[in-house]
């Protein structure tokens, strides 16, 4: 299991090679590797979806994703949206509107929201709540995530 | 304008936006090795051996441990509510001699590479002889060890003559109760990294969360260790609901290998590990017997229940034993009552707290119990309920006997009041036609509530320490801790209040040993409460000399000068910075608050539920929570853990329990089994707050948030689920999973299935 492989892709913009056991997760290659440790494990079996990244431009589980399976891929996460001291308006809204408490799902929920928002800025609310519970929040009971979520589509859409 | 009341945006959030969060996992130093812990695969057995030769013989082995390598380790002890006797069912770090359920430590491994680690735990073999073991929690109590009986202890709190007031009851209603196996699972799991500091020979701990200073304490003592040879440090924490951060095998092992190989020692538990090994709760039968009058009145209450305890007593000793007998009464007269709770240790997975301990399982027994005296005598529940309130006018309201060390006294409580503007507020009229009218057309849907009382706010004491610093920031130093509540901002909101300057000069420091002595940590609803009072005390006093250096450096009479958000003003004015350089140093006030009472909240939870017949689902339609905190310091806030509370509350009536089969083995072990609520079960909330009954307990009025929004969640939905099938007390198990709905459905007469 110790033959470790080259893995290239962009991670936020930023082109990366590292070198992975082929059995280690993008998530842990993510957080260990690349030390961009915003993206979490809640169960590591693709449940919570705490560790959802965008891989190009979709919503994955990290976790449920080897590193060498992202070869030549766009990843994008967590440390990625703001814009320098700039919220993204998703992070902007969960803040305003206490989207969050202990915030331990919080990357995985701002990940999916910018994979659907980006897919459908008018998503309508019933299928906005449909996609947003393939993800898991322990603290909110996820009223104000979806405050935020419909709040930043609105301002996204500005 | 007071920052008290005021719904304002979190401090903390940033970094847990950004990504720049440090939660356990996130913590790396050079040098570091990974524990994985080895787990029994059998629910109980004797314990016979070990084979380790080929973990031993593996490239990447740095140590392996069994429990003759902590032979010196003491049992782990009890943090609170410890009673005679309960010693000999402590849990040792590592098994010894038995196994007691599936998940218990056997071994440890440790390598410099997680994976590497987890290859090198598969290669432990446990010896093990089986032994049948014991699931039930109610049958005849068996051998724990030789002589000793798997009944720990048996609890029991009585006042009043309740042989007269079953000799001269109208009607007896008896019932059986049992309520489920769940827990706060929060979406971190735990974590330890151990890092001994060579050079001052300091162990740093991190990843501690709601007690690090009583841990800090137990694992000094447990190790050894002189006090300031150890500090623990809590970082971001993912949920705590009153399991994460109580001290478990796998702390003390990390630590002690961190101590021994020299090295820090890294451990985060993997989700499977979760589910068997941290703290579950709740699961209990209650056989509850009610004497009542022919109005309706309660005239005697005798509950006899049996905790299912799981193989091992934990940090909360007895609490959730404690809390059951003493809070069943909840919001209600009851003039003679006896409940009696016998603690039985099972093979399954060692229990401790989960939010609301004593009062989700109290508030589903006495109010399935109203609900059905209510029915045999014709009456309507809510005139029931009525009929039974302690009356405003009866506050302070004595129960006697104590609590966690307290009495039980209800410090403040309208709660005929709050029924009647909560039932105002949601419409309730209109909710019985709108239900009536859709049961006419077909639908099958239902209408319940559950009024509880609360606790919060638990002492004896708390300290913090307000320190200016000559960069003009103020420091509030507490010993309380942060589990995603935001502790920071309501802190800095009662300290902006206290000397009244704005928030943007405070920084609120909270779970760190090395900044402060002591501190009690988060739990029990009481940092507001407690933390809040201390530091509503210690602005008092910064506030008072600030004037007086302030007013000292301007040459004016302290009266005259006036504070905006971070300076004093007057004709002049004089930064906070400035004050401090004048003053020739940081300007500091401590304070401590103690307290020998808990304050009691109250409220009430209302749910609307449909029943799906052809697949027996239950959708939660509507839910309301009317809940009278005091005062609110941030409304926001309040509602947010209300709102969570009640999504875990609907989970736990409907969804989440931990199954054992009838080998002991554990059927909830990933996330997929162990159901918790998604969007797609959780209707919007709908949050009435009352602040009409501050209690004169401490300076700020304040009574606590954390447990208002489950505590009679199990109640109000039972009920809904009974009104949907026309059966009052139909629903006497909780979760209400399909099958148990299937089996309720199959009672119906057929016409009305």
């Amino acid at each position: 299991m110790s033959d470790k492989q080259d893995v290239t892709f962009t991670v936020n913009g930023e082109a990366r090679t590292i070198r992975v056991e082929p059995r280690r997760t993008l998530a842990d290659a993510l957080r260990e590797d690349c030390g961009l440790t915003g993206t979490h494990l809640g169960c590591e079996h693709g449940v919570c979806g705490a560790c959802t990244v965008l891989v190009d431009d979709t919503p994955v589980r990290s976790c449920l994703m080897f590193a060498v399976q992202a070869e030549g891929a766009r990843v994008r996460t967590v440390e990625g949206l703001a814009d320098g001291d700039k919220l993204h308006p998703l992070q902007q809204a969960f803040w305003d509107h206490h989207g969050l408490q202990c915030g331990f799902c919080t990357p995985g929920f701002l990940m999916l929201a910018v994979g659907i928002l980006e897919r459908q800025p008018d998503i309508a609310e019933p299928e906005l709540r449909e996609a947003l519970s393939s993800n898991l929040c322990r603290c909110t009971g996820y009223q104000n995530i979806l405050k935020s979520v419909l709040a930043a589509a609105a301002e996204m859409r500005k | 304008m007071s920052l008290i009341g005021r719904s304002v945006r979190r401090l903390e959030d940033r970094p847990l936006l950004t990504g720049s969060g440090r939660f356990a996992a996130d913590v790396a130093v050079p040098d570091m090795l990974y524990m994985r812990v080895v787990r029994s695969p059998v629910a109980f057995g004797r314990l016979t051996g070990l084979r380790i030769v080929e973990a031993l013989a593996h490239p990447g082995t740095v140590a392996v441990w069994t429990a003759e390598d902590v032979a010196d380790i003491p049992p782990i002890g009890f943090r609170m509510t410890s009673v005679p006797g309960l010693e000999p069912y402590r849990q040792p770090v590592l098994a010894n001699g038995h196994v007691r359920y599936v998940g218990e430590p056997m071994a440890a491994v440790f390598a410099a590479d997680p994976y590497t680690a987890e290859d090198i735990a598969d290669l432990v073999a446990p010896v093990i002889e089986p032994l049948a073991p014991c699931l039930d929690p109610a049958a005849s109590p068996s051998e724990f060890a030789p002589g000793r009986s798997t009944e720990a202890a048996v609890i029991s709190k009585a006042y009043g003559d309740l042989d007269a007031a079953f000799a001269g009851a109208h009607a007896v209603v008896a019932l059986e109760f049992t309520v489920g196996r769940h827990s706060g699972v929060p979406l971190e799991t735990r974590g330890a990294i151990a890092v001994p500091e060579a050079a001052s020979g300091i162990l740093r701990v991190y990843g501690a969360a709601k007690v690090p200073h009583y841990n800090r304490q137990a694992l000094a003592a447990m190790l050894g260790l002189p006090l300031d040879r150890i500090h623990l440090h809590e970082g971001h924490v993912g949920g705590g609901f009153g399991i994460r951060g109580e001290l478990y095998p796998e702390d003390v092992l990390t630590c002690a290998a961190a101590l021994r190989l020299g090295r820090p020692v890294k451990w985060i538990e993997d989700r499977y590990e979760h589910l068997v090994a941290a703290n579950q709760s709740r699961g209990s039968v209650h056989r509850v017997r009610a004497a009542v009058d022919e109005h309706g009145f309660i005239l005697g209450l005798d509950d006899e229940f049996w905790l299912d305890q799981g193989g091992y007593i934990r940090t909360h000793g007895v609490a959730v034993t404690e809390l059951t007998c003493a809070m069943l009464p909840g919001p209600y007269v009851i003039p003679a009552y006896r409940s009696v709770g016998h603690v039985r240790l099972t093979n399954k997975t060692p229990c401790g707290t989960y939010r609301a301990p004593g009062r989700f399982e109290t508030s589903f027994v006495r109010e399935r119990l109203v609900d059905v005296i209510a029915d045999r005598l014709g009456l309507d529940p809510i005139v029931v309920r009525r009929r039974n309130f302690i009356a405003k006018t009866a506050m302070p309201f004595r129960r006697e006997f104590s609590v966690l060390g307290t009495d039980v006294v209800y410090d403040t409580g309208d709660y005929a009041g709050l029924l009647d503007k909560f039932l105002n507020r949601v419409e309730w009229e209109r909710l019985r036609a709108d239900v009536a009218r859709r049961r006419q057309a077909g639908e099958m849907v239902g209408l319940g509530l559950g009024f509880f009382v609360e606790k919060s706010g638990l002492g004896p004491f708390d300290d913090v320490r307000i320190t200016l610093g000559g960069d003009g920031i103020i420091e509030v130093i507490t010993g309380a801790a942060s589990i995603g509540q935001g502790v920071e901002t309501v802190m800095a909101q009662i300290c902006a209040d206290g000397l009244g300057t704005g928030l943007d000069c405070i920084r609120v420091i909270h779970g760190q040993t090395d900044r402060i002595a002591r501190g009690m940590g988060a739990f029990a609803s009481r940092v507001t409460v407690m933390t809040g009072a201390a530091v509503t005390i210690a602005a008092a006093k910064l506030r008072g000399e600030l004037l007086t250096v302030a007013g000292r450096l301007l040459q004016t009479a302290p009266e005259r000068l006036a504070f905006a958000s971070d300076r004093v003003v007057v004709s002049g004015a004089l930064d906070f910075a400035a004050i401090a350089r004048g003053a020739g140093g940081d300007l500091t006030a401590d304070a401590t608050f103690t307290t020998e009472h808990m304050t009691y909240p109250y409220g009430v939870h209302l749910a609307q539920v449909r029943i799906q017949r052809d697949s027996c689902a239950i959708a939660v339609e509507r839910f309301f929570v009317g809940y009278d905190i005091g005062r609110a310091v941030n409304p926001m806030l309040v509602e947010g853990q209300i709102v969570g509370g009640a999504a875990q509350g609907i989970g736990a009536a409907l969804l989440e329990e931990f199954v054992y089969d009838a080998s002991g083995q554990p059927q909830s072990v990933t996330l997929a089994d162990y159901l918790m609520p998604t969007f797609a079960d959780i209707p919007t909330i709908e949050v009435i707050l009352f602040e009409d009954a501050p209690t004169p307990l401490n300076p700020l009025g304040v009574k606590g948030a954390g447990e208002a929004g489950i505590a009679a969640a199990g109640a109000a939905i039972a009920a809904a689920v009974d009104d949907a099938l026309g059966r009052a007390g139909a629903v006497r198990q909780l979760p209400i999973t399909p099958n148990r709905l299937h089996a309720l459905l199959a009672e119906l007469p057929v016409a009305e299935r």
